[in-house]
């Protein structure tokens, strides 16, 4: 039987739904272990499939040379034929250096997996490859919305405290939540509604029209970096990479790094006023008009629809 | 204080403006390339570091591994700011992966490091992620091969004393991490703006030293950058449906909605 270790770099109350997918995949592919760098799991982890978990004698911080003791540790024990983690940066740092420890293959942003068999986008999602760690278990960290997510309440698993400890070469001084903006999280949404240059510092309409659809807001480079709106709604390659079912892209031109951010979702509807923006190549609707007329239209059509 | 050597790695990369894609062996297509506009990030954060320490002793070398004509992204970046260039090009490196990447690029700093002669601390800088490969993966590699901490995605960093403190986000949470150097540190295209060059700086950047060496001259043979991972195939993604286009004739608004729920998507 293939195993699957799952490295997990936070453990909330509450599994996040790209956790959820990491171990719907790890099930499907073979047996589950779990590595955490929290000393204390929560209960988070009674999910049906998992067999153990890995955690070290205390908290490991994010950079800390002593990630690699603790996923090679796990990876004695586990003896996984493949190591799998979230798209995240700490994830990301935490299997390449597994990888260095093990001279195995690393291969991020996998958006499907058979075997050993990767498949992901690459050139700002221009190529798709397929490829495949020469010798060693595959270490691959996984996109989000790659598979849906289905896991089932269990028991607690039995955890196992792996003789690991923080270096102390890192020191986390400081640690504050991001204030919520009360919507669904960007990368897990089911729509997103992104705003760029276009909605001139107003992102009100944007925000209404996300509201209506129960969607969250995204928005472009040249929005964030305006300062209209945080840079955690940034979509694209210097972003977050979303592939909603529904995407509406709202006064944004469509440059390859934004495409690189929203262009496998399932529909995509852009609203230009210039019809040569090439948003319009990859829209399954367009609307070449003005923004300020064509989002209060809609919104009032939605309303009116809900009411009747 | 001691000295200070910050060495940032700087990558020449296919111009994403411009249509990009592999050759017959499944590489990159290389044949043009500009300095990676993320790597102009780390650049400008050495630059403003070295500025903060004036009474430090502070050098800025910008490394680079690639082919021959790397030497342009190298010359861009003397132009921004750095004090030097080095230039790592070998043909067992074509292909590299991560593994391939971050095992040249741990011996290059060494031998960088060697061949300035300083008796410095180092400090080791790159961008967020290439802007071809896009794993962000080579930073934690390289800090491990060095066995330094590596605080990545900074959106802000400093240096205070013997300690070098680092911004960064994970997640939903705002964190500052510190630690005592060496370290490597990604910074993301957030942390700053970086500075163009003037015409002072563009001819002041011709006069200063670039160093060419090869994989042999780090210590390392080409057994060490064998790539631990092999493509098998690349594709470009086919085109998307061409979709419905409409003007706005006054209506546009209650079409989008019609179109929703023609696709069940409210
Ligand atoms: C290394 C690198 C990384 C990058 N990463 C990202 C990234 O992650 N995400 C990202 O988005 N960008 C990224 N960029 C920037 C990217 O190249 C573009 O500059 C950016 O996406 C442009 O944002 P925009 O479309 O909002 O602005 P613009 O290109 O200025 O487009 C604004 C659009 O709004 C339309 N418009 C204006 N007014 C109205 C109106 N009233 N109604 C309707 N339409 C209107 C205009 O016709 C125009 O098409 C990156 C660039 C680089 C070099």
């Amino acid at each position: 039987m293939t195993q699957v270790l799952v490295f997990f770099e936070e453990l909330g109350a509450e599994l996040s739904i790209s956790q959820q997918e990491l171990l719907t995949l790890a099930g499907q592919l073979g047996e589950i272990s779990v590595v955490t760098t929290s000393a204390e799991p929560s209960p988070a982890l009674a999910v049906q499939g998992i067999g153990s978990v890995y955690a070290p004698q205390a908290d490991v911080p994010p950079g800390d040379p002593a990630l690699a003791d603790l996923l090679a540790e796990a990876a004695a024990q586990a003896a996984p034929d493949l190591v799998l983690g979230a798209d995240t940066a700490d994830a990301t740092d935490a299997l390449a250096r597994l990888a260095v420890r093990l001279e195995a293959g690393l291969i991020t942003s996998a958006e499907s997996i058979e075997g050993t068999t990767v498949t992901k986008s690459v050139l700002a999602g221009a190529y798709t490859t397929s490829a495949q760690p020469v010798g060693g278990p595959l270490i691959a960290t996984l996109r989000p919305n790659s598979v849906p997510a289905a896991v089932q309440p269990g028991s607690l698993p039995q955890i196992t405290t792996l003789p690991v400890s923080p270096s102390g070469a890192v020191e986390l001084l400081e640690e504050t939540e991001l204030p919520s903006t009360g919507r669904p999280a960007l990368s897990e949404a089911r729509v997103v509604v992104a705003g760029g240059r276009g909605v001139e510092g107003d992102f009100s309409l944007v925000e209404q029209l996300a509201d209506e659809l129960g969607g969250a807001v995204g928005a472009s480079r040249a929005a964030t970096d305006a300062g209209w709106i945080d840079h955690s709604a940034q979509v694209g390659q210097t972003g977050v990479i979303v592939s909603p079912q529904l995407y509406i892209s709202v006064g944004i031109s469509g440059a390859v790094q934004q495409k690189a951010g929203m262009q496998t979702s399932g529909t995509i509807v852009a609203i230009n006023k210039d019809e040569d923006a090439p948003v319009f190549e990859i829209a399954d609707f367009g609307i070449v008009g003005d923004l300020t007329e064509v989002i209060p239209q809609a919104i009032e059509e939605l309303r009116a629809r809900r009411q009747s | 204080m001691p000295a200070l050597h910050i060495i940032t790695l700087v990558k020449w990369v296919p111009d994403a403006q411009l249509e990009r894609g592999f050759t017959a062996q499944r590489r990159i297509d290389r044949t043009e390339g500009i300095l990676g506009e993320l790597d102009e990030h780390p650049l400008e954060a050495a630059l403003q570091i070295s500025e903060s320490l004036s009474d430090r002793q502070v050098r800025v070398s910008a490394l680079t591994i690639g082919p021959a004509g790397a030497s342009a992204a190298l010359k861009k970046a003397l132009q921004i700011g750095a004090d030097d260039g080095y230039h790592l090009t070998d043909d067992a490196l074509a292909g590299a992966d991560v593994s391939a990447t971050s095992a040249a690029a741990a011996a290059a700093i060494q031998h960088v490091r060697s061949l300035a002669g300083l008796d410095a601390e180092y400090l080791v800088l790159t961008g967020m992620a290439s802007e071809d490969g896009e794993t962000g993966a080579v930073p934690a590699q390289l800090a491990q091969r060095l066995g330094v901490p590596a605080l990545t995605q900074a959106t802000a960093l400093g240096i205070d004393g013997a300690r070098l403190s680092v911004t960064r986000t994970a997640g939903t949470r705002q964190q500052k991490l510190a630690c005592a150097l060496p370290a490597v540190v990604s910074v993301t295209d957030q942390a700053n703006e970086p500075r163009y060059p003037n015409f002072r700086a563009i001819m002041k950047a011709r006069k200063k030293p670039v160093t060419t060496f090869s994989l042999a001259e780090t210590g390392l043979d080409a057994a060490a950058v064998q790539p631990k991972v092999q493509l098998l195939s690349a594709a470009p993604r086919p085109a998307r449906e061409p979709g419905e286009i409409i003007h706005d004739d006054g209506t546009a608004g209650r079409q989008l909605v019609d179109f929703l729920q023609k696709e069940r998507l409210l």
